[in-house]
This record gives C-alpha cells, structure tokens and sequence, in this order.
C-alpha cells in the first residue's frame, strides 16, 4: 500500500532556510537549531517544491522521481518532518 | 613548500553521492562551523589558552568592520558563529555586534569565562532567541579549575551559571577542555551541568598557542583516554564534543557527529584582525589561508585561497594510510601533529594505537609561535602553572635551522 503521507500538502517549515551545496544542501532550522544534509539534488528539489502542489505525490512528481520511488522518498521526509524541517500543511477555508 | 600530507598532483573530483564524510573532505561552499575570535584581550591568561591571549591587538577590527563581515556570513548563508576569543565580552561593542548578528540570521554561540554575565546581562539573554552561552570551565573543582585558569575563575564561572539559570536562560552550555587534571572529573562537571541546568561540551586539550608550554604536562595519559572513551561513549549525545575527539575512534567505535579533520573544509576561524585559519586550533603563519579586508572578502579567502583549497583534496599517502584503523580516525588532529612538531600524514601524538608515542620519541622540531598576544608579566591571578611553568619557549630567530630550534625535548 502507498505511504498515507503522499496524499498530504507538506511544506517547508518557515524557520528553514536552504543552503545549496555541492552534494545537495543544508538545511538549518533557525527554530530548533538542527542542521541537516540533504544529501541528494533531487531530494532538495522535492523539499522547494512542496508547497507549491496539493499532495506530496505530485511534488515528486514535479521533481522527476519516478513512481517506484515515491515511498522510500515518504520515508526519507518523514525523517525530516521528526525534526521539524518541514511540516504538514494545513489549507486555510476558502 | 608542501604544508599538508601527500596529495594527487591534479584534484581529483568530488565524488557523487558517497557519505557526508567523503562530500566534506572536498569542501562546502560556506563553512558549517566558524569561529570567530573578537579579540585577543582577556582578563584571564590560562595557561593553555589556545590563541596565546591576553593583549588587545591594535589593529583588531572595527564596530563597522565587524559588522560587515557578518552582512558577508549572511549573504553566504552562514547561520551561526561561534565567537570567543580572548574574552569577548571586553570588547565594548559586544552586545551590540550580538544583537546585529541576531538581526542578520547569523545565531551567535559565545564564548565566556563568565565574569560580564551579570544578572542583567543573564535576563537579557533569557529574553532572546538564537543566543547561546558557553561558559569555560577546565575543573569541577576551584582547585583544579584555578590551578590553569587563575585565582577565583570557578567562581567568576559559577556565579554566571548561577545568574543564567536564576534568569531562565535553559541549556547554557559548559565547555570543559580534557586534561590529565579533569578526566577524573567527568561525572562531576556532569552533576554541575544537571544543577544548572545546562549541557556538558568536553574538548581536546591542544598544543596550541600557549597550550604548547604546557602540553607535555597537561594532556590526558593514554588510560585517561580510555576513560574518556568510555565515559563518551556511555554518555552519547547527551554531552557535547565539538567532534573533537575522532583521533578516538581508533578505539573501535566512533563517537557520535562527523569523524574527520575539518579543518578548511568544514571549519575555519577568522582572528581579531579578520586573519583566515584553517581552524581554531591552528593560529600559526603555515595556516593562515589569507585576511578578510582583502577585496574578495571572506567568501574569497574561503572559496579560493590555495590553503584551503590544498586542505580539500584527499589524502594519498604517509605512514597512517597504511594503518588499518585510517578510516576510523583520519590520522587525527593536524593541529596537533604541527604543534608538536611531528609530520603531517602522520601519527596525531595522541594515536591511541601508540603510534603517537613513538613519534613523539623520535626527531622533531617544534614550530615556534608566529605570535603571539600574551601579557609580558603574569598577573597577580595568573593561574599557578604559569607561574610555575617556566617552560615558555625562548624566541628561536626565524632563520635558526637547528632542528631542536625552541624545542623542548626534555
């Protein structure tokens, strides 16, 4: 069964900030002062993309993983989502 | 001149993908750890001070100077800065060059023996975010602590604790360097840290700067580095190493955090005058990679400066590659190895192999001072081993090419 967490909007959290890198980036949490190496471009890619789309799913999509993919990168965000590099997004009521 | 270990002759390429180790020794584009010392004025003089403070130096950056080398750390993204000294809060524009670097996205963790960390001062950090204190501390007792920080500095330290916790300011951090003095110590300066509230730092105790007179008499005896393996080891990451501590990791197990020198790679430290080092540890002429007044800024110095840049290629030969236990500690601390005047792609001189041991035996010369901003007399305080220490090197001219020149091999 597909990772429940490709159907949801994620999003950066607000207190991180991206720093390129030549193996992918950095990313610090001004918040809770955690650092943490994105160890892939693609993943990077995946990270700038979320709050642009309404699921996860397409985000990859976005980003060019291919579909066999998608749950292992769910399992890679989820480990970042521990430590609050990016959050769930919740839509505000229209 | 070749400073560092056998390298390739032409740079070989970043590998892709690889773990974060093999990405680190090729660089990064900003540096994840900077320090920066603010001066060179202390009111202390310990006797292992590791940037041979004291005296203020006259050509120490300005208020609007420092403030444009952190409007430069922000464009590079550098999101913190540790910055010690000296004792940095001497400078009179301290809380205020704090409060611009907070204002830029550059966090501030200082350094302090704690003597300006009144309880105004305490509130005043209680109040804001990404500000965090460390506060040295070298023995869990006054003895120990006072014998190489000077009269009354346990208490100078304490007493900050004390004013930081009663502020609530929560998780203060308590920088312990090892000695053969404190090893023995390690679950006390744990208690301390609990009453206060705080997280134990425990570091290497380096010939660096004054650090080198007192070296041979202060570094842990290779049972206390056992001991100290183990203590870290059982402890985990509920105290921090500044991963100073990976020559260790020849034991077995590495320690937690990143297992190499990273030195010009991941690490570097700008001096009071906005000189570049390769790191902290490593204020000497031969690792001076450039200054940051010079038209490209530190961006350039970092990104470009041919130190650096031979810093990141990897290392291909000299006696440790060979050894099996290469991968786990890197060959160790290259401060280390140059202040105690042993080669570069060898042994560091605490290889818990032994290997240390025999170098340190055989011939070398150890490198003199390139300077150095000591007080010209102790002081009342001064810590007993300065006093006592009568081992500070005579200067040695520069074109002395005895290679006992300044040594101490006694």
């Amino acid at each position: 069964m597909p990772d429940r967490m490709l159907e949801e909007p994620w999003t950066l959290s607000p207190s991180v900030a991206l720093r390129p890198e030549p193996f992918g980036a950095l990313a610090y949490h001004f918040g809770n002062r955690k650092l943490t190496f994105l160890k892939r471009p693609e993943l990077v890619e995946v990270v700038r993309l979320l709050e642009q789309h309404p699921r996860l799913g397409s985000a990859l999509d976005a980003a060019g993983i291919p579909p066999e993919q998608h749950d292992a990168y769910a399992a890679a965000l989820r480990a970042l989502a521990e430590t609050d590099m990016i959050r769930p997004r919740h839509e505000e009521a229209a | 001149m070749t400073l560092a270990p056998e390298r390739p002759t032409t740079p070989t390429g970043r590998p892709a993908g690889g773990s974060l180790v093999e990405q680190f020794e090729f660089g990064l584009d900003a540096p994840i750890c900077l320090t920066w010392e603010l001066t060179y004025a202390c009111n202390l003089e310990c006797a292992h001070c590791l940037s041979s403070s004291g005296r203020r130096d006259p050509r120490e950056l300005s208020t609007e100077q420092c403030k444009a080398v952190i409007d430069e750390l922000q464009r590079m993204q550098i999101f913190y800065v540790n910055i010690g000294g000296g004792e940095p809060t001497i400078r009179p524009d301290f809380w205020e060059l704090v409060e611009y670097a907070v204002d830029h996205q550059v966090g501030v963790k200082f350094s302090t023996n704690g003597f300006r960390i009144t309880p105004e001062r305490a509130a005043f950090l209680a109040s804001t975010d990404y500000v965090d204190v460390q506060i040295s501390l070298d023995g869990a007792t006054a003895e120990v602590n006072d014998r190489v920080r000077g009269a009354g500095s346990y208490d100078t330290a304490l007493k900050a604790l004390r004013n930081l916790r009663d502020a609530g300011f929560s998780d203060a951090k308590i920088s312990v360097v090892c000695t053969r003095e404190n090893i023995g110590q390690l679950d006390d300066f744990k208690a301390i840290a609990d009453e206060y509230g705080a997280t134990l730092r425990l570091t290497r105790l380096r010939p660096s700067g004054r650090g080198a007179d007192v070296w041979d008499e202060l570094h842990p005896l290779p049972e206390q580095q056992r001991e100290l393996y183990d203590w870290l080891m059982a402890h985990g990451e509920d105290v921090l190493t500044g991963d100073s501590f990976f020559h260790l990791a020849a034991y077995g197990e590495s320690l937690p955090g990143l297992n190499l020198c990273g030195a010009g790679r991941v690490v570097c430290l700008i001096d009071p005058i906005g000189d570049v080092y390769a790191c902290p540890f490593a204020i000497h002429d031969q690792f001076l990679a450039g200054n940051l007044l010079g038209e490209g800024g530190f961006r350039e110095v970092w990104q470009s400066s041919p130190l650096f840049t031979e810093l990141r290629s990897p290392q291909t030969g000299g006696a440790c590659t060979k050894c099996q236990h290469f991968d786990a500690c890197r060959g160790g601390c290259m401060a280390a190895k140059f202040f105690t005047g042993l080669p570069l792609d060898g042994p560091d001189p605490e290889c818990v192999q032994g290997y240390g041991e025999t170098a340190l035996a055989g011939d070398r010369s150890v490198p003199t001072a390139s300077q150095d901003h000591s007080r010209s007399q102790a002081s009342r305080n001064a810590p007993v081993l300065l006093n006592l220490g009568a081992t500070r090197r005579r200067p040695v001219s520069a074109c002395n090419e005895d290679p006992l020149a300044g040594g101490d091999l006694s």
